[in-house]
């Protein structure tokens, strides 16, 4: 697919790409720091993949599935090679899902959850993760580092976990042991994001059925 | 029958009925004369099987005169013939190849596909020598005197090559100096070198035998610990030289135009597009041998000196083109066209095209499909026309090349058919399918069946855009009152436009005004004042000097720039800038510079030489030291002026004062193209010139109250110890510290040294990526006058065909707000770097809007939008999202 720029490339892009049953998905851009122009995308693109590499991994997808390189229109080779490495990567994966031990409804519903917070990732991606770094190897630490895991976990982890129990209430009221074994939470967790979640109004306890419901 | 092949080098066979090569302008089919019924009148099976009745053997030469105002030569240049020098054994040897026979085989269209195969017996060498300046830089009878400036280069290009055609071939570089002195070579030869298995080797060679059984070449050279030495290689590259064009003595007497010496253009030094007639023009490398940017600038250069002559009468001849009325369609559904090009065989070598067109008629919302053997051929595009009208299509597919040649084309198409532009979508199914997967033929039919679903899908949501037509401020903007700004300033007024000229100091003349005399002769200050004259003196010219800009704004034909001089303020509008801010000298922090008064750089010197300073004219031993402060870690280019520089001083101080030694202490000596010829002057007037390394870097020392160099002699072993009455350094050329504030301003890139930018290194030389801004001169990188005077002409023919339009025409895929969904949450306006998105007040609200004029089509904003708010015309996310549905089968 052509982009203008790599900064165009959108979170919602790559989930449905993943949505759909891709197996991998790569994103091809200018080196960094050589924008022929002033905008800079491709650190967009970078910081975008990097967050998205935490959500798939929340999400149970193996992060090893997008790749992001930087490579110059004189760099054929290194492009062909890179192409040829991460589809050995990907063969090697095999097809999505089956190695991460996930039915496709599971699949299905964890992408679904994922894309229903694209909104509130864009909102935090500037406010929270605002990095001003100029080399990949920066940003991969950072990335990597502590500090991102816990900023992670609070700013996007609840939110995830949430909008999964949020999915799987959709398709029915349900008990705290069922969603503990549906996503593969521990139901201790489980019991955390639903009180947040009826604090927030959108959850409700069932006494008839004696399982959680949508608001 | 089949005929070696003359684009191949002769070292494949074609028909006598071909194209030339697969890229040719125009690309079309053409019998040569190594044809049978040309030569003999037998055969003529082509005229009985084409079915379009395109051979036609009658046709006869025609004679045409044309009436013109002007001429530009541009005859380019042979590659040097190296059977003239029968050492090098080529003809001889099957394995002793030219550096363009090379080139040709390292080349997917080259005559084995791309594959490096040795004549001899069609193996791959594993070993492969080059042997740098064959035919250059010798005085010998058949070569030439002169460097011819790209080989050392070219040659790094190549070893790349095969190390990425073969990982594990050896490859050995034979050479004298390496000249890397083009911006973002001298890197670019560092990684050439630091591959594995490459050898750079600094020696003289000579061929010595083939072997008979394996048809291997041996070459012998000499090296600095252990003698002479004899070394066996599969296969000896030739990096021949750049000649002048064929008979260049017929086409000088036939335009009436004197050539210098080597049988180029003779030049004036202070134009070099001038011939000795006036009205004839010359560009590229009959100025003498260049690399490919020269070649682009010099012909918008002598472009722009044409235009000087003609400008009475620019547009007299051309007429307005009409396209139909364009048609709405908006509300039909709709009914796509699919054209699948062969591009010759380039596409249908490997993929079934039919059965790609086939299944396109499958896909939802296909109307038509067919193929073509070049989509983008005259008929065909008038094909595309036709069938577009006659069935009533409302989306057109070329499944053929990279949007990038010729969307642009298909475009057009698509309006002389009565339908919008962007109606148009390109599927790549060349460089993304049959050039990468020559040898899967049916994976990649299925590939670019993938490919023509996708483009489908996004047909679908294509829409209609309209372009804007802005118009254009005829003025220019011109920022530095050096050589390059005034050139530049000059050649645009005298095409009829106002040009508003800033200057920062409180004259004109900038670097220039600390040159007096060039290594040719020119009298630099002579020839500044002529300049600065003319400037003053222009009606159209108008000088701000003591100026600081305090900001641009606006866009491509209609900019507004604040200018403070001081006193007052002043708002100019111009349609285009150019920016030729020059660049300044490094002060040296070594070799006791500053410490010791007799320590100087070359600038320092030319200035005590002109003012007749007989302490430096008459010193009885001058040494230079060359690379001080570049070609470093901290400044990894080449300053590329300074070999000259010191060449030039060196010679000078021999004139004035025979006696006095000069030694010049060097790494690699780029005295490039006819410099040459001076520095062998100065070795013939015993300058002596020492190389020294970086690992083994000269010494200047104060020794009882005298200055002494110390170096290490790499021919004697040992190390020399010079008294020296005066060091002189030639310090490395830096980019101006201001260049990021200014680049900042007007919104331009720089390169990783600070140097300004380019569009493309190569293809865009005077062009900024930001439309209407132009650069030249030394702020660029380090030039010598002529040279600056080439690019700053360059850089005016480009500003002037943008001025010479009364509009220009902004692109429709622009970003546009939905202000229902916007929360004004303002990360749109940060994310444009281009300041196209603002917060408007409406009614009691805040909303993003776009100013679709400055909006480049990055599409930033709309990934920062948390809302989707702000979308990119014509690249949407329903447009994506097709595409990627479209991608996994859906």
């Amino acid at each position: 697919m052509r982009v203008m720029c790599t900064g165009r490339v959108d979170l919602s892009f790559v989930l449905r790409a993943f949505e759909r049953g891709a197996d991998g998905v790569f994103i091809g851009g200018c080196h960094l720091g050589e924008c022929n122009y002033t905008t800079h995308g491709n650190y967009y693109a970078l910081r975008m993949a990097s967050l998205a590499k935490h959500i798939l991994a929340s999400i149970g997808i193996d992060p090893g599935r997008l790749s992001i390189e930087f490579i110059s229109g004189g760099e054929g080779n290194r492009f062909a090679e890179l192409m040829n490495s991460f589809s050995e990567e990907v063969t090697e994966l095999g097809p999505l899902g089956e190695k991460e031990g996930l039915s496709k409804d599971q699949l299905a519903a964890n992408i679904a959850a994922a894309n229903r917070i694209v909104p509130y990732m864009k909102l935090i991606e500037r406010e929270r993760f605002k990095l001003a770094y100029e080399t990949r190897a920066e940003y991969e630490t950072y990335f990597g580092g502590d500090e991102f895991k816990a900023l992670f976990e609070e700013a996007v982890g609840e939110k995830l976990s949430t909008s999964r129990i949020i999915g799987l209430l959709e398709g029915g009221p349900r008990t705290t042991a069922e969603m503990a074994d549906m996503l593969g939470m521990s139901p201790s967790e489980v019991a955390k994001y639903i009180r947040l979640s009826s604090s927030h109004g959108l959850v409700r306890f069932d006494e008839g059925l004696k399982s959680y419901a949508l608001a | 029958m089949q005929y070696p092949d003359e684009f191949n080098q002769d070292i494949s066979n074609n028909k006598a009925v071909h194209v030339y090569f697969a890229q040719a302008v125009p690309l079309v089919t053409y019998i040569d004369d190594s044809c049978l019924y040309l030569k003999e009148k037998k055969c003529g099976i082509c005229e009985s099987v084409c079915k379009a009745g395109a051979i036609d053997f009658t046709q006869a030469e025609e004679k045409v005169d044309v009436n013109v105002g002007a001429v530009i030569l541009a005859p380019g240049i042979e590659p040097f013939d190296p059977k003239a020098l029968a050492e090098y054994k080529y003809g001889e040897y099957a394995n002793v190849v030219t550096s363009m026979d090379y080139e040709r085989l390292l080349c997917a269209t080259g005559p084995y596909q791309g594959e490096v195969l040795r004549a001899s017996d069609l193996h791959h060498p594993k070993k492969v020598a080059w042997i740098q300046c064959v035919g250059s830089r010798s005085v010998r009878e058949g070569a030439n005197s002169y460097c011819s400036a790209v080989c050392c280069t070219y040659t790094q290009k190549q070893v790349i090559l095969t190390k990425e055609h073969d990982a594990d071939a050896a490859c050995t570089v034979f050479h004298n100096d390496i000249r890397s002195y083009g911006k973002d070579f001298e890197r670019y030869y560092s990684k050439t070198a630091d591959l594995d298995d490459v050898r750079f080797f600094r020696s003289y060679v000579s061929i010595v035998r083939e072997d008979p059984e394996t048809g291997n070449v041996t070459i012998r050279y000499s090296t600095p610990d252990e003698g002479v030495k004899e070394e066996e290689f599969d296969m000896v590259v030739l990096s021949v030289g750049l000649a002048p064009p064929e008979d260049v003595k017929g086409l000088s007497a036939k335009f009436d135009i004197e050539l210098n010496k080597h049988g180029f253009n003779k030049a004036t030094p202070t134009n070099p597009m001038e011939t000795s007639r006036k009205g004839v023009f010359v560009s590229g490398a009959f100025q003498g041998p260049t690399d490919i940017p020269e070649s682009v600038f010099t012909a918008s250069a002598a472009g722009s000196q044409v235009g000087e002559l003609l400008n009475y009468r620019r547009g007299k001849l051309s007429t307005e083109r009409r396209y139909p009325l364009e048609k709405d369609v908006s509300e039909e559904l709709p009914k796509i066209g699919v054209f699948v090009c062969h591009c010759g065989a380039n596409i249908s070598r490997i993929v079934g095209v039919q059965s790609v067109a086939e299944y396109a008629m499958t896909l939802p919302g296909v109307e038509y499909a067919q193929e073509q053997l070049f989509s983008c051929a005259t008929n065909s595009a008038q094909e595309i026309t036709d069938i577009t009208k006659e069935k009533g299509l409302n989306r057109v597919i070329i499944a053929a090349c990279s949007p990038r040649t010729l969307e642009k084309l298909f475009r057009d198409t698509l309006r002389e058919a009565g339908i919008n532009q962007y109606y148009l979508e390109m599927a790549n199914i060349r460089e993304h399918c049959s050039w990468v997967h020559a040898k899967e033929k049916e994976n990649a039919t299925q590939k670019a069946k993938d490919i023509v679903r996708m483009a489908v899908a996004r047909a679908h949501h294509l829409e209609p855009l309209q372009e804007f037509d802005l118009p254009v401020n005829k003025a220019a903007l011109v920022v530095g009152g050096g050589i390059a700004g005034m050139t530049s300033s000059l050649s645009i007024a005298d095409q009829g436009h106002e040009v508003y000229l800033l200057e920062k100091e409180d004259d004109l003349g900038g670097m220039a005004r600390n040159l007096h005399y060039t290594i040719e002769g020119l009298d630099v200050q002579e020839y500044l004042a002529g300049l600065v004259k003319r400037v003053y003196q222009h009606p159209l010219i108008h000088v701000t000097t003591n100026a600081t800009i305090e900001g641009v704004y606006g866009y491509v034909g209609n900019f507004e720039t604040h200018v403070f001089n001081g006193k007052y303020k002043k708002q100019i509008k111009h349609g285009v800038a150019i920016l030729a801010t020059g660049a300044v000298e490094y002060k040296p922090t070594e070799y006791m510079y500053g410490e010791d008064e007799r320590v100087m750089t070359q600038l320092e010197l030319e200035g005590k030489i002109a003012s007749g300073d007989e302490t430096a004219t008459s010193a009885a031993t001058t040494v230079m030291i060359q690379c001080v402060g570049c070609r470093n870690e901290e400044r990894d280019y080449c300053s590329r002026i300074c070999c000259g520089q010191a060449v030039k001083n060196a010679l000078k101080l021999k004139e004035k004062n025979p006696e006095g030694d000069v030694y010049v202490l060097f790494r690699d000596m780029r005295t490039y193209g006819f410099k040459e010829d001076f520095y062998r002057m100065a070795s013939e007037n015993e300058v002596k010139f020492i190389r020294y390394t970086p690992e083994s870097a000269p010494e200047v020392k104060e020794m009882g109250g005298a200055l002494q160099v110390q170096v290490d002699d790499p021919v004697m072993g040992n190390k020399l110890a010079i008294d020296a009455d005066q060091v002189v350094l030639s310090a490395a050329v830096l980019p101006r510290s201001d260049n990021k504030a200014l680049a900042q301003t007007f919104q331009v890139s720089l390169s990783p040294d600070n140097f300004y930018k380019e569009a493309h290194v190569k293809l865009r030389p005077v062009e900024f990526g930001t439309d209407g801004v132009f650069l030249c001169g030394a702020a660029h990188y380090p030039k010598y006058i002529t040279e600056t005077i080439n690019q700053s002409y360059g850089a005016a023919g480009r500003a002037v065909a943008l001025l010479a339009n009364d509009t220009v025409i902004a692109s429709g895929s622009v970003c546009t707000v939905d202000e229902d969904k916007c929360i004004a949450c303002g990360e749109c306006v940060r994310a444009c770097t281009y300041g196209a998105v603002e917060l408007k007040e409406v009614g009691s609200l805040k909303k993003a809007g776009v100013n679709p004029v400055i909006c480049k089509g990055d599409g930033l904003c709309n990934c920062v939008c948390p809302t989707g708010a702000i979308s990119l015309k014509h690249f949407t996310d329903e447009e994506f999202m097709g595409q990627i549905d479209a991608a996994m089968g859906d």
